[in-house]
């Protein structure tokens, strides 16, 4: 089987799609000609030309709104936001249109629409490079949010993106681009968007995280497990939908929960779901549900964004302080 | 035809003073309103920009900087236009403006060390120098010198403000507004515009359809003019009348500088994926320090003894510069939680105490 990175799965999910669907346009900053700044769009352009592949003018609000325009027409369009913390001046699309469209219309105009956001930090980029926006999306009803963790759900998750009705916003994991996996394209019989992956099995303790984390959580789980315990990995793929049932499956199983992400915690999407187990399933939680994030601070400066992202340690602290409650 | 505006009537020649090889061009119809003195201090400012630019560059090349985003080629348009300022008035930049920085007299390491990520914005007194923080989040920043203009003219001050942004940023809808607040209020604005020919990849014809971005100005009822953006003498008289106009009341100008980006977008760019060899030899030859210095040569202001104290001089600022950089550490992971409110909240207590715990583990493991 060939490896491939996780860039090159998204690349090649654009590609499948464009293929598959004449409708399916790709539009953004520096996307055509120079295939993106982190070439997740190469050679695009060169396959599908440039009525496919759009280089804009350099415009979130314009790259989103003129989506929607497409969408209505009839086209797919897949957007791309050059950085998480360029996706700010589009939001007003995002969230006053985007999200809101098929409801205004009572269904008649539906917004198919992928906006795809390079997210997150670790890279050791300037300011507004590193931002992790989730919560902000999750928040608003009548958006998807989905995030791939490794190369094979990057391009099956992407596909599903595509093909869904309804508008996603589709994080990247950019500190992750380069993870390698083996993968046989296409992708068939993935788990579908929707459902939560059980990324490694434990008894326990739950860690449940998406995105950039996974990769910390199982590093952290490998390494409690030296210590003799035993973690389960969930792995959610899409924030909206949320596969609850898989989450509390193993919070019942294990009966201790911990949150991991970027996103600083006060008002993040791991309160959501410390809230939701809570709600449903309180009796069968031995300790409160802890969650490890950034801290409430603008993302630092790159020297010091180890200080701020989850590392194995702060996971692990908050496994042992799960276990120890 | 009545009612109708006709963007093929309108100019899209630049003004010019100096033609590519020094001299004055012939249909010049701005004079030269500079002290020899002062020739000369835009000469070294224009050689100390290069310099201390080139330094960033291998910097960054050496791993000492994350990313940089180098002015090479843009430093008439540059020192041209900051010269034109008063020491009174602000500059609002966006990440690329080295020489109005050192202009200002900022510590070029105080600028790299948000490059390098020890911090984000800058590290120098923004008021003292009168020198906003570098602003990453592309056209955003006309709107704050808007503001900015008509704190100004409600306060009476005669204070003038300019911002400079890329070809690029023209298109974000804050740079639209930020004209537009500005041309309402009259606001003493310079809205510079360094059209460098590229937004990272998109040349600048399929950024706007617009016969010129300086033509834009009229949407907003205020003048446009472009400008060679590699004549330092042609862009000091078009943004010293602006920087006039605002002063005396007349309201804000936008300026449209004609150069090119003579190095990658930034350091993380490869621009031969996008422009080729031979366009970026036709701009070597419009050369922005050779053209000026050409004419110093020529009107005798340019010694050898002179050129080779201002090349001595960039190299020491240069060297200065290497050492402040090279190994510099962020400051202590407190300051992370100091200015994020005036007063910090509990909630920041408790978690400046958790990293506090885990640092000193680190500490000792
Ligand atoms: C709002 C926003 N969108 C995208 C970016 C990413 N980006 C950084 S610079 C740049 C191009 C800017 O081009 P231009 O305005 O012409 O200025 P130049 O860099 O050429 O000086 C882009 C797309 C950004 N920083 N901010």
């Amino acid at each position: 089987m060939p490896t491939i990175t996780l860039a090159q799965a998204l690349n090649e999910a654009l590609r499948h799609s464009m293929r598959k669907d004449p409708r399916v346009i790709v539009l953004g900053e520096d996307v055509g000609r120079l295939g993106g700044v982190f070439r997740i769009t190469d050679k695009l352009q060169q396959e599908f030309g440039e009525d496919r592949v759009l280089d804009t003018p350099l415009a979130e609000s314009g790259i989103v709104g003129a989506s929607v325009g497409l969408a209505i027409y009839g086209f797919k369009p897949v957007a791309e936001m050059q950085f998480d913390g360029f996706t700010y001046p589009a939001f007003e699309e995002i969230v006053s249109h985007c999200a809101k469209f098929r409801s205004r219309t009572r269904g008649i105009l539906p917004l198919p629409i992928v906006i795809r956001i390079p997210y997150g930090g670790g890279i050791g980029a300037v300011e507004h490079h590193s931002e992790s926006p989730e919560a902000y999306f999750a928040h608003t009803a009548g958006l998807k949010v989905v995030s791939p963790s490794n190369p094979a759900d990057a391009f099956s998750l992407l596909v599903e993106s595509i093909e869904d009705p309804d508008p996603v916003i589709f994080l990247e994991p950019k500190r992750r681009y380069w993870i390698r996996a083996e993968v046989d394209l296409p992708v068939a019989n993935g788990l579908p968007l929707g459902r939560a992956r059980v990324a490694r099995e434990g008894t326990d303790a739950t860690i449940i995280t998406y995105g950039p984390c996974v990769r910390t959580a199982e590093e952290a789980a490998e390494e409690a497990a030296a210590d003799g315990v035993s973690c389960e990995v969930i792995d959610l793929r899409s924030l909206v939908p949320l596969d609850l049932e898989t989450v509390k499956a193993s919070v019942r199983k294990t009966g201790r929960a911990v949150v991991v992400h970027e996103a600083q915690v006060t008002g993040g999407f791991g309160a959501e779901l410390a809230a939701r187990i809570m709600e449903d399933d309180f009796l069968s939680l031995q300790a409160p549900v802890l969650r490890v994030g950034g801290y409430d601070i603008p993302y630092p400066p790159a020297k010091l964004e180890d200080l701020y992202l989850p590392d194995l340690d702060r996971v692990l602290d908050a496994v042992d302080a799960v276990l120890n409650y | 035809m009545k009612g109708v505006v006709d963007p093929g009537s309108l100019p899209t020649e630049a003004v010019q003073i100096l033609t590519p090889d020094g001299t004055i061009a012939p249909d010049a119809d701005r004079a030269i309103d500079l002290k020899e003195e002062d020739l000369r201090e835009i000469y070294r400012l224009m050689v100390l920009t290069r310099r201390c630019d080139e330094e960033s560059t291998n910097l960054q090349r050496q791993g000492e900087l994350g990313v940089y985003c180098p002015c090479l080629g843009q430093e008439a348009a540059q020192i041209g236009s900051a010269y034109a300022l008063e020491p009174t008035d602000w500059i609002f930049p966006s990440y690329r403006e080295l020489g109005p920085a050192l202009l200002r007299g900022i510590d070029p390491a105080d600028i790299l060390h948000m490059f390098r990520g020890t911090w984000h914005g800058g590290t120098w007194d923004f008021r003292k120098h009168r020198f906003a923080p570098y602003c990453v989040p592309v056209g955003t920043q006309p709107l704050h010198a808007a503001g900015f203009g008509i704190a100004a003219k409600l306060d009476r001050s005669d204070v003038v403000v300019i911002v400079y942004f890329g070809d690029g940023a023209t298109s974000e809808g804050d740079f639209h507004e930020g004209c537009n607040f500005a041309g309402v209020w009259r606001a003493p604005v310079v809205f510079f515009c360094q059209n460098n020919q590229y937004a990272i990849s998109l040349p600048t014809a399929r950024q706007t359809a617009a016969p010129t971005i300086a033509s834009k100005a009229l949407g907003y009822g205020f003048p446009g003019v472009r400008v060679d953006g590699n004549d330092v003498l042609a862009v000091h008289a078009v943004t010293k009348e602006a920087v006039r106009r605002a002063r005396e009341g007349g309201g804000p100008t936008l300026i449209e500088a004609m150069t090119f980006r003579m190095g990658p977008h930034s350091t993380a760019d490869d621009p031969t994926r996008y422009r080729g060899a031979e366009e970026v030899e036709s701009w070597k030859r419009l050369d922005p320090i050779h053209r000026f210095a050409a004419y110093l040569e020529r009107e005798s202001l340019l010694t050898g003894d002179f050129v080779a104290r201002c090349a001595g001089e960039a190299d020491e600022a240069a060297a200065r510069l290497r050492e402040a950089i090279v190994g510099a550490g962020p400051p202590p992971a407190e300051q992370l939680f100091e200015h994020v409110y005036a007063v910090r909240p509990p909630v920041l207590e408790r978690q400046l105490e958790r990293l506090r715990r885990l640092q000193a583990r680190g500490g000792e493991g």
